[in-house]
């Protein structure tokens, strides 16, 4: 048997589409971590990246901190806050946040950094407050930088979502730790490639989004020469 | 309309940027900032919408003391110009120039609408309004900066070298415009440059900058040319100066000589029996100057006049406008050693000598006109 029809037997198989375990179910508790973990290690990450790129004070702890945090072994992190919450959905949750804030907060620290000084300049010198200066023109001309942290973030949490189903929770690891303690392989390698599709179409579709949101003008105009 | 009494700016590193400026900018006037770099030329402009605060002093626009109004709202009151535009990338055209009224709390579509006009004001189509600053020239990008300072009608533009970035012919372009508006508008201006030739160019007083803040001399363009207040400011005024000096005198009472002309499409036989001293200008159906025949050169032309068989002219003297500079650099400029002179509309008119010129010089000096 090689190794598509492997795979086809265990995914086309009707009784795994159905259910508490069935793919639907699996694929909706795997895509509520990832947007729970995403949407906190935004909420974290962003708002400081973007305090210490408008300020430019506090790069250095900035990069020191989120190269600790990468740093970080996510299997430990996830041991760690066992111990500390107990089993449940807190320690893989958390464990996810811990992985996904450095690249959020790192783009978009480097976003604002990257815009040229003159643009921030001007922003000023035409009367805008601090605040406008950040949310009118430091975040917009970002955009860009701030989607590639937060693809790179999403990539990484849909694919380490996986670890929820070490810790006795849901999402499409299970099929991959059920399936190694029976030795089931077609399951194992059912759910990494149902894991790896849904990374796919989770960054595809933040793709489309950065086409609606980022303007045009930070990307089409490169076509034609820009500074003389 | 803005003064800087006793202003000096010493930064946190000690190094004193501006010394002790006292100066008044006139009011509906071009006043130039010029000087090496590191002579606080850029510092004591962005005083004055406080980008910049003063270590000590008072600058006041219009009579109010700048240290008394909240920055932002300050400098919603005076039109900012910066090197390379420093226009939104993000935004285009139009937003750019509608920047200033929506943040002054304008309705959208009125703020738009000023944009627009505002694009015709500085002699940029209307379509370009909804291009990207990216995808506009160099020159493009300046005037929509410029046509972004005028957004809200302020009396005050603060200009930071606008037009270092593009190249000499660009530059040019955009000096004889600024003039232009200039003449509509009356704003009072400061512009900050490096290139003493766009200073006197532009000013209508220019003052000049010495490295460590000091202000050398702050005159007319024609005095600084003249009398120079000591060796560095003749130094930075440059070696020709004598020469650039002419372009401040009026040529009023030059002679005007007579021009052989011919007219695009004669033969080559009827140019030869109009040359005059063996030199004939080639002119249009207008009677504009397209170049010059000779009689050695029609030697080589058979046939008709025409724009290719011409021999391409100096520059050209406007009798009802120019200086004596331009007469002289069109006498010196013409292959015939004489220079054409051409009326307001571009016919034209005769011929100028370089000796004429000097002959004027030297009246004008007997006259007084010159300064000494």
């Amino acid at each position: 048997m090689d190794f598509v029809s492997f795979l086809t037997s265990w995914l086309f198989d009707g009784t795994h589409w159905t259910g508490s375990d069935g793919v639907p179910a699996r694929l909706s508790e795997h895509l509520g971590y990832t947007a729970v973990a995403l949407a906190i290690a935004v909420a974290v990450g962003f708002p400081l990246g973007a305090a210490i790129g408008h300020t430019g004070r506090g790069g250095l702890i900035l990069v020191g901190a989120a190269n600790g945090l990468r740093a970080l072994p996510t299997l430990g992190v996830l041991t760690i806050v066992v111990g500390i919450a107990g089993i449940g959905l807190v320690p893989p949750i958390t464990a996810l946040i811990v992985l996904a804030i450095p690249p959020v907060m790192a783009g978009t620290y480097a976003g604002i950094r990257a815009i040229e000084p003159i643009t921030v300049d001007a922003a000023r010198g035409v009367g805008m407050r601090e605040w406008e200066v950040l949310l009118r023109v430091e975040i917009p001309n970002a955009l860009p930088l701030i989607f590639g942290g937060v693809r790179s973030a999403a990539l990484q949490v849909v694919s380490t979502a996986t670890i929820a189903a070490f810790v006795g929770v849901g999402g499409l690891g299970r099929y991959v730790f059920d399936g190694l303690a029976v030795q089931d392989y077609a399951q194992v390698a059912s759910g990494a490639v149902l894991v790896a599709a849904l990374a796919i179409i989770v960054d595809v579709l933040f793709i489309g989004l950065q086409r609606l949101v980022v303007s045009p003008g930070l990307t089409s105009a490169k076509s034609k020469g820009t500074s003389s | 309309m803005i003064e800087f009494q006793a202003v000096t700016k010493r930064f946190d590193d000690g190094t004193v940027a501006v010394d002790d400026l006292n100066l008044s900018v006139d009011p509906g006037r071009i006043t130039v900032f010029v000087g090496p770099s590191g002579c606080g030329k850029t510092t004591s402009l962005r005083m004055v919408n406080r980008m910049i605060d003063a270590t000590s002093g008072t600058i006041t626009v219009d009579g109010n003391d700048i240290r008394q109004s909240d920055p932002p709202l300050l400098r919603r009151g005076i039109g900012y110009v910066i090197q390379q535009a420093g226009l939104f990338p993000h935004r285009t055209v139009v937003d750019n120039v509608a920047t200033v009224p929506m943040l002054a709390g304008w309705p959208r579509h009125k703020a738009k609408k000023r944009a627009v006009e505002l694009l015709e004001t500085v002699g940029l189509p209307a379509e370009l309004g909804e291009k990207y600053p990216a995808q506009l020239s160099g020159g493009q990008q300046q005037r929509v900066g410029v046509a972004r300072a005028l957004a809200v009608d302020p009396p005050v533009l603060l200009m930071d070298e606008p037009f270092s970035a593009v190249d000499p012919v660009v530059r040019e372009g955009l000096q004889d415009e600024l003039l232009r508006l200039q003449d509509e508008l009356g704003k009072t201006i400061v512009f900050v440059t490096h290139d003493i030739d766009e200073a006197i160019k532009l000013g209508d007083k220019v003052a000049v900058f010495r490295t460590g803040g000091v202000l050398a001399q702050y005159d007319k363009p024609s005095e600084l040319l003249a009398r120079p207040a000591d060796n560095f400011v003749a130094s930075f005024v440059g070696r020709d100066r004598g020469y650039r000096a002419l372009g401040f005198l009026p040529a009023s009472g030059l002679p005007i000589g007579e021009l052989a002309t011919v007219e695009l499409g004669a033969t080559a036989v009827d140019a030869r029996s109009a040359l005059r001293d063996g030199w004939a200008v080639v002119v249009d159906g207008a009677r504009c100057p397209i170049g010059w025949v000779s009689e050695k050169h029609l030697a080589t032309v058979d046939g008709e006049i025409s724009r290719d068989s011409s021999l391409s002219g100096g520059s050209l003297y406007d009798v009802d406008n120019g200086s004596l500079r331009s007469a002289l650099d069109a006498a010196l400029s013409s292959p015939s050693a004489l220079g054409v002179a051409v009326d307001s509309t571009g016919a034209v008119v005769g011929s100028v000598t370089a000796d004429d010129v000097l002959s004027a010089l030297a009246a004008a000096r007997t006259a007084g006109e010159v300064p000494q």
